[in-house]
């Protein structure tokens, strides 16, 4: 069966009257990186919300790992290995950089409450082992000087990154990138091309990323998914999107 | 320029709680009985405002409950450390319920049971309003405060009613309010700077990226608030030891409101900024007595005006909302680093002009 590792049956997403996913399926495999892509308001987002459990879908399904978590909390879907970076980005903004980080490795923490206003047992050694977990996401994505500054001081880019490495500071199995490169310059997005190829053969993760920019995602997606008004209208490779009828279309508009 | 150091830092820090420990002895056998009144109530108050801080600041999720989990913690304390003849004399109106009428623990004991009877009573609060997203928090704890006033006023039999208790044994010493202001405090930065506390921070300042990063945030606020109720609840059967008598009327709304200018002078979601905020309120409120009390001023008689050292709070508070949004501290905590920095940098200055 394919959509190991995530598959998504036939979802759909109404908010009062608006019908923001109609019907979506969507598999990703191990290793894979897949694109998600379509014009404003076509209900990417969206799909992000309900498979991370932000959104409670109408109809549909959701199997991570083969499992259906159609429904389950937003920490629990965390905590079973999906991590997401916001469209808007959303960092704890009066944390420091390395602070944010640390917070996605609480679930990983086996010190007790008692241990920690304690500060005994287990709480020292675990203590430390997420600190240099964190500086080690910082390396990664190059914010290890800024890592006592407070994360709203930030710029732009680096804010984006910052939301990448909290992200993997939970050891996902899959990573949901919400317009992973929106306001970044082409230098700065052809370097996270090559980071996100990186890190799917680094780590072996898969990969779902939402983006309007479409040299970047023909550069880095194995496979893609164009929708519309919350309905699939094309699905394959970066070549055979390209020259999809639909997918023009549904871009340029119908006149 | 000084950079932290934990070895150093920690030495600094057993260095000032030994400083603080010789003050206090000094104090005991030095000072008037005013005066350790006072001290008494400072320790008592940092309690207060550090375990109400790590709710209202560190978690963001505003409580105003201090009040009832103070009374349940005094209550508790009081109702266990009365012998049974003195409840039998205490208790005219009708009689207390066995077994609490039989029960007698010793001060230590009394504490640990006023901290935990008021946990779980706040456990109880917390589990219907956190289930929800939304800021119900402060509707449901200022009703809770009304509740247990009028529990304390009418379950005669266990609180004695509008009566109150009389007579408890004056246990809590600078010894005891001390002592737990030391572990409270302790408790508290370490919990602040635990993987516990940056949850707790990490809902305050997002709660839907708090969740996406694993965290149950329901738990997390739980957790918040159970523990500040807990040290609340430990201050309450300090405050009842200390001034030995408690009645219903002694928790009003204005002891929450009294802890929450503390808290916003000192800086919301600072540990320091409490305690400073703690020591400077509660001193301060005692100096401005003088306001309520007749004097002469340049041969003007004045009369004294009951209440006006609230009036005076209420200005300082809209002050400090106006122009100091941040408090004393901001949400910063002190550092022996930037303390010796600062000191370094003075003492260079003197150097440089002498
Ligand atoms: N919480 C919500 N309540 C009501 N309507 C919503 C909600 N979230 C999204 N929508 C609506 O659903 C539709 C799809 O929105 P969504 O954010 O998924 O689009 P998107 O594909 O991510 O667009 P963009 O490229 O602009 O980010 C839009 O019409 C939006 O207004
Ligand atoms: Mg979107």
């Amino acid at each position: 069966m394919s959509g190991n590792l995530l598959r998504i049956e036939s979802l759909v997403v109404q908010f009062g009257g608006v019908c923001a996913v109609n019907g979506l399926n969507l598999e990703i495999e191990n290793s894979e990186i897949i694109g998600l892509i379509g014009p404003n308001g076509a209900g990417k987002t969206t799909a992000f919300n309900v498979i991370t459990g932000m959104v409670k879908p109408t109809t549909g399904k959701v199997y991570f790992l083969n499992n259906e978590i159609t429904g389950k909390t937003a920490p629990f879907i965390a905590r079973s290995g999906i991590a997401r970076t916001f469209q808007n980005i959303r960092l704890y903004d009066d944390l420091t950089v390395i602070e944010n980080v640390m917070v996605a490795a609480h679930s990983s923490v086996s010190y007790s409450f008692p241990e920690a206003i304690l500060g005994i047992g287990r709480f020292g050694r675990d203590e430390r082992r997420i600190r240099i977990k964190s500086m080690e996401l910082l390396e990664m994505m190059g914010l290890e000087r800024l890592a006592s500054e407070k994360a709203d001081s930030l710029p732009y880019g680096s804010q984006r990154k910052l939301e990448i490495a909290r992200a993997l500071a939970l050891e996902p199995k899959l990573l949901l990138l919400d317009e992973p490169v929106a306001g970044m310059n082409p230098a700065e997005t052809s370097d996270f091309a090559e980071f996100i190829l990186k890190l799917r053969d680094n780590m072996t993760i898969g990969i779902g990323l939402i983006e309007h920019d479409m040299s970047f995602v023909m550069n880095v997606c194995d496979r893609m998914k164009v929708i519309d008004h919350g309905v699939e209208i094309a699905w394959g490779d970066p070549q055979h999107i390209r020259n999809n009828q639909r997918v023009i279309k549904a871009y340029l508009g119908e006149g | 320029m000084v950079k932290e150091n934990p070895t150093r830092d920690k030495l600094l820090t057993y260095m000032a709680v030994a400083a603080l420990l010789i003050f206090l002895w000094y104090a005991e056998s030095h000072f008037s009985q005013y005066s350790l009144r006072i001290i008494n109530n400072i320790g008592i108050f940092i309690v207060l405002a550090v375990s109400y801080n790590l709710i209202n600041g560190i978690a963001g999720q505003f409580s105003l409950g201090t009040n009832a989990f103070l009374a349940v913690g005094a209550y508790t304390s009081a109702i266990f450390t009365l012998s049974p003849e003195e409840k039998i004399r205490s208790f005219i109106i009708e009689p207390m319920i066995w077994p609490l009428s039989e029960i007698s623990l010793s001060f230590p004991l009394s504490l640990l049971l006023a901290g935990v009877v008021t946990a779980l009573i706040a456990l109880l609060v917390a589990l219907p309003v956190f289930r929800v997203r939304g800021d119900y928090l402060a509707i449901v704890t200022l009703g809770f405060g009304e509740v247990v006033q009028v529990v304390a006023n009418n379950v005669v039999s266990v609180t004695n009613g509008p009566l109150g208790i009389k007579g408890l044994a004056p246990h809590t010493n600078i010894w005891w309010s001390w002592g737990i202001c030391i572990f409270t405090v302790y408790c508290v930065v370490r919990l602040i700077n635990s993987s516990y506390g940056r949850a707790m921070k990490a809902v305050r300042e997002d709660e839907t990226a708090a969740e996406a990063m694993g965290i149950n945030a329901f738990r997390i606020k739980t957790l918040a608030f159970t523990c500040s109720a807990f040290f609340q609840g430990v201050a309450g059967g300090l405050l009842a030891h200390l001034i030995t008598t408690i009645s219903p009327s002694l928790f009003t709304f204005m002891l929450t409101f009294n802890l929450l200018i503390i808290i916003v002078i000192g800086g919301l979601g600072s540990t320091t900024g409490a305690v400073l905020s703690a020591i400077l309120i509660t001193w301060g409120s005692e100096a401005l007595r003088i306001v309520e009390e007749p004097f002469t001023f340049f041969g003007y008689d004045y009369s004294g005006i009951p209440g006006m050292r609230m009036v005076l709070f209420s200005i300082i508070l809209i002050l400090v909302m106006l122009f100091a949004r941040r408090g004393i501290m901001g949400r910063n905590e002190f550092k022996w680093s930037v303390l010796l920095n600062r000191f370094g940098r003075q003492s260079k200055s003197e150097a440089r002009t002498s």
